[in-house]
């Protein structure tokens, strides 16, 4: 069996044991020390092996890692990380894409909790501002409201949004205004409802991205579909914001 | 640890543990009525286990083939080897119609027909006209119909003002001395605080144990907390035995291969290329139940048609349904494949293991989602603001074997079930009743014995033997020996995790405290099932006994309960009348 090689970012804020009759280390080697630091590993290579199965391996050595993760197929979009410089989710990024030692840091821009654990609280606060939920005006149908595959399929792209935040943080202008644009994910999912023929909030939700930050911050410099796991592209979606608009000011 | 006195506490009229389907549908009906509504999940809601589900959700709306919620009804019932309450089963699939609808309306994007209906495929175990015809009854959103489920109902409770506590992690319920539950003990992840959140009523909305065996589909957060919760809090569990194994994962791995692929037209092959479920199910063919499409697969694995160079698994071919429907109504199959196989499966056939998937058993409830247990006047006594729903829940609508589909349609009819009835126990008992110290000491003695310091097995070593222990002891084909010496061995393992140590005791996000906590919910969780499963012996739906292959509705139609208090099994009887129509009797089960 051959090894991967791993270095990875640990940041352990509790800088000594909690309790007062832990033992207590030199402080030194300590590894619990509270400034961030990268830390080398080396874990058995498994066939197939995913970038999860590596961290796990590490976990296995070093209870003390933390890093987020679930459903180890790309559905839940808890394990988004930074390895060699591009966001990616762990659990479907293959071992051997990856060139070793391979550095593994949390998602960038974001405020560190523990290790690869970031604190996503302003990214899910830019996800509540756009209203990412169907609203009807009309009276609802005893039945479904009827939608035409056509209209259905202009859908695709845009609901499979995972949440995972890899887009998000790649994106140069929500490093910058992390409070004040909304950054790609949430603006896809803006795109998402504005694009379904059944909402019917369309003045309201334009009326809302006006200004500068929100929508117009974002400059196409296109990290965000570079890096999106599901292949989805924020780019393309926040574009067809912007034409939308100029359709409607027409 | 703080002590009692110094706890933070928080007060709600509805406390709902878990921020799957069944948990958000309960806190929109209940936050759109104006409770005040906390969701405690140990991860951010859209990563809850909901999200993984792939087909779709069945409901007689006949926009593909006829239909009729009576037909569904018969599929169940007939699927659930009749062990399935029929007046829940009823509930199910009258709401079934309007509860589509009704998510329909909050915005799912479902696939649809080009009259602009929602899309119904076929899926395994349905009929037209009580066992005739395929049916079509599985609404779907492409193969992603979970993931749209679930972000929708989180985004629509993002409108009606839901509270979340997202990251912490419920520890136990808290019981008064009259047995009514008051709340729940939970951690916050990422402080490392306790909190204590007294609610007039409680929802377990936690999913299932997937987590349990060593292959499995199911998330690595699906550890049966609530269930062991229940447990704990003298509640039994119910049915545990049946335990269901989807016979399509992907072989070694685990990833789920849904039924939807069969359903849109593929199929399973041995190493001789044959179409074997010909054999085994000459009428619904690879449509047959869940159950029987797994017994199929290992039985001729066992017989030595197993495919590839270990003849360890077989195929599932949807290579013949062209390009254009594999990637159109299967994408993340798609996905899956080119990921975890690095296959098309347009191109190539998907090699396939029957993989643990489902929990029919969990904590007993009444088809208003209200926890039962035996008590003083009966076997069905409500445990007074206690609520159950989802999988971790057994209603039981899904008896023996579970049919593809309703697991979605459960979580959906009876979340909203247990928001309804909330309501009305919330307007007759307007009051928090009393809470003391004294309630609070056993879950806070759980975390406390997590505290200790010095030498002790690891939780993780643990864990992995209990995942090997039951996959060996409890797994497709069961025996008397095989499980007898499987619960002497989980007695040991119980004990020895009483003894294990944790090396690290920091506050902050300490994911190692939250899989030790898991690990005592997986210990719980796993001796229910084996011993359920050991004292049943005939074969019905999941739980195939090779020492005792009929089923045998004389000594067996009836539900198991299982108690931790000295590991007793109990009984009580199977509700065979349904609400309005006739009941289904049990008959041959035959596909």
């Amino acid at each position: 069996m051959t090894a991967i090689r791993l270095s990875v970012y640990r940041y352990q804020p509790d800088s000594e044991p909690s309790a007062s009759n832990a033992p207590k280390s030199d402080s030194e080697s300590d590894p619990r020390r509270p400034k961030p630091y990268m830390q080398t590993f080396e874990v058995q290579a498994q066939p197939g092996m995913m970038l999860r199965e590596a961290l796990l391996a590490i976990k296995e050595q070093d209870e003390t890692f933390a890093f987020r993760h679930s459903c180890g197929e790309g559905v839940c979009g808890s394990d988004g990380v930074n390895a060699n410089g591009t966001n990616c989710l762990a659990c479907i990024t293959p071992i051997a894409d990856l060139k070793q030692p391979i550095q593994v840091r949390p998602l960038p821009g974001r405020p560190v909790i523990r290790d690869l654990v970031v604190d996503m609280t302003q990214f899910y606060e830019q996800y509540r501002a756009v209203d990412p939920y169907l609203i009807r005006k009309d009276p609802l149908p005893e039945q479904e409201i009827r939608q035409s595959p056509a209209d259905r399929d202009k859908l695709d792209g845009l609901y499979e949004c995972i949440l995972c935040g890899c887009c998000s943080t790649a994106c140069p202008s929500f490093w910058w205004n992390p409070d004040k644009f909304h950054g790609p994910a949430a603006l896809l999912q803006s795109w998402r409802f504005l694009a379904d023929s059944r909402d019917q909030a369309t003045d309201e939700r334009l009326d809302a991205l006006e200004g500068p930050y929100k929508l117009f911050r974002c400059h196409s410099i296109m990290n965000c579909v570079e890096v999106c796991p599901k292949g989805l592209n924020p780019t393309q979606a926040i574009g067809r914001i912007k034409e939308l608009m100029l359709e409607q000011s027409v | 640890m703080a002590a009692v006195r110094s706890l933070p506490h928080r007060h709600f009229d509805a406390l709902i543990i878990g921020a799957g389907g069944a948990g958000l549908n309960a806190a929109l009906r209940l936050a759109d009525a104006d409770l005040r509504v906390a969701v405690v999940s140990k991860v951010f809601p859209t990563r809850s286990h909901t999200v993984a589900a792939q087909g779709g959700v069945n409901a007689a709306l006949a926009n593909a083939l006829p239909d009729d919620w009576h037909w569904h009804m018969f599929d169940t019932v007939k699927g659930s080897d009749y062990l399935g309450d029929q007046d829940a089963i009823e509930t199910m699939c009258r709401e079934a119609i309007p509860t589509v609808y009704e998510l329909e309306h909050a915005g799912v994007p479902f696939s649809r027909l080009d009259n602009g209906r929602i899309y119904q495929r076929a899926f395994g175990g349905q009929s037209q006209h009580f066992g005739g015809e395929q049916a079509a009854r599985t609404c779907a959103a492409a193969d992603r119909t979970g993931h749209a489920i679930l972000h929708t109902l989180y985004q629509q409770n993002l409108r009606a003002k839901t509270h979340f506590f997202d990251e912490y992690f419920a520890v136990d319920l808290i019981r008064d001395d009259e047995g009514a539950i008051l709340g729940a003990l939970v951690l916050d992840i990422e402080s490392g605080e306790p909190l204590v959140i007294a609610s007039k009523t409680t929802l377990l909305a936690t999913g299932g144990h997937g987590q349990v065996y060593r292959t499995t589909t199911n998330a690595f957060i699906n550890t049966g907390d609530g269930m062991a919760m229940a447990l704990r809090a003298g509640v039994p569990l119910q049915d545990m035995e049946f335990y269901q194994f989807h016979p399509t994962g992907v072989a070694g791995k685990g990833m789920l291969i849904t039924e939807g692929a069969r359903g849109e037209g593929g199929y399973l092959i041995n190493s001789d290329g044959e179409r074997f479920m010909e054999r085994y199910a000459p009428h619904a063919l690879d449509l047959a139940s869940r159950d029987v499409v797994s017994r199929s697969i290992v039985t001729e694995i066992r017989e030595g048609r197993g495919c590839g160079p270990n003849k360890d698994y077989l195929l599932l071919k949807v290579d013949h349904l062209g390009a254009d429907v594999v990637h159109q109504r299967l994408p993340g199959i798609t996905d899956i494949c080119r990921v975890f196989l690095g296959i098309d499966p347009a191109n190539e056939p998907i090699p396939v293991f029957p993989t643990a998937h489902y929990a029919m058993g969990g904590i007993p409830t009444d088809r208003y989602a209200r926890v039962v247990a035996p008590a003083r006047h009966g076997p069905e006594e409500v445990v007074p603001g206690l609520y159950a729903a989802g999988e971790c829940a057994c209603v039981s609508v899904h008896g023996a074997n579970r049919l593809g589909g309703n697991s979605l349609l459960d979580i959906l009819v009876f979340g909203r079930a247990a928001g309804t009835d909330i309501l009305s126990y919330v307007a007759e008992n307007p009051h928090h009743r009393p809470m003391r110290e004294a309630y609070l000491e056993p879950s806070l003695d759980r975390l406390s014995r997590w505290e200790r310091r010095g030498e002790g097995e690891r939780a993780a070593d643990l864990k992995a033997e209990l995942r090997r222990l039951m996959e060996e002891h409890c797994g497709v084909f069961r025996d008397q020996a095989t499980m007898a010496e499987g619960v002497e061995k989980l007695k040991g393992l119980r004990a020895r995790v009483e003894n294990a140590r944790l090396r690290d005791h920091s506050q902050t996000f300490n994911t190692a405290r939250i899989e030790a906590l898991e690990l005592d919910n997986l210990v719980d969780v796993g001796m229910a099932t084996l011993m359920s499963a050991l004292h049943r012996d005939e074969s019905r739906g999941a739980h195939s006994r090779v020492d005792h292959p009929e089923r045998d509705d004389e000594r067996w139609l009836k539900h198991s309960l299982y108690l931790r208090e000295g590991d007793r099994m109990d009984y009580k009887p199977v509700r065979t009348k349904p609400l309005t129509v006739d009941s289904f009797p049990p008959k041959p089960r035959v596909y």
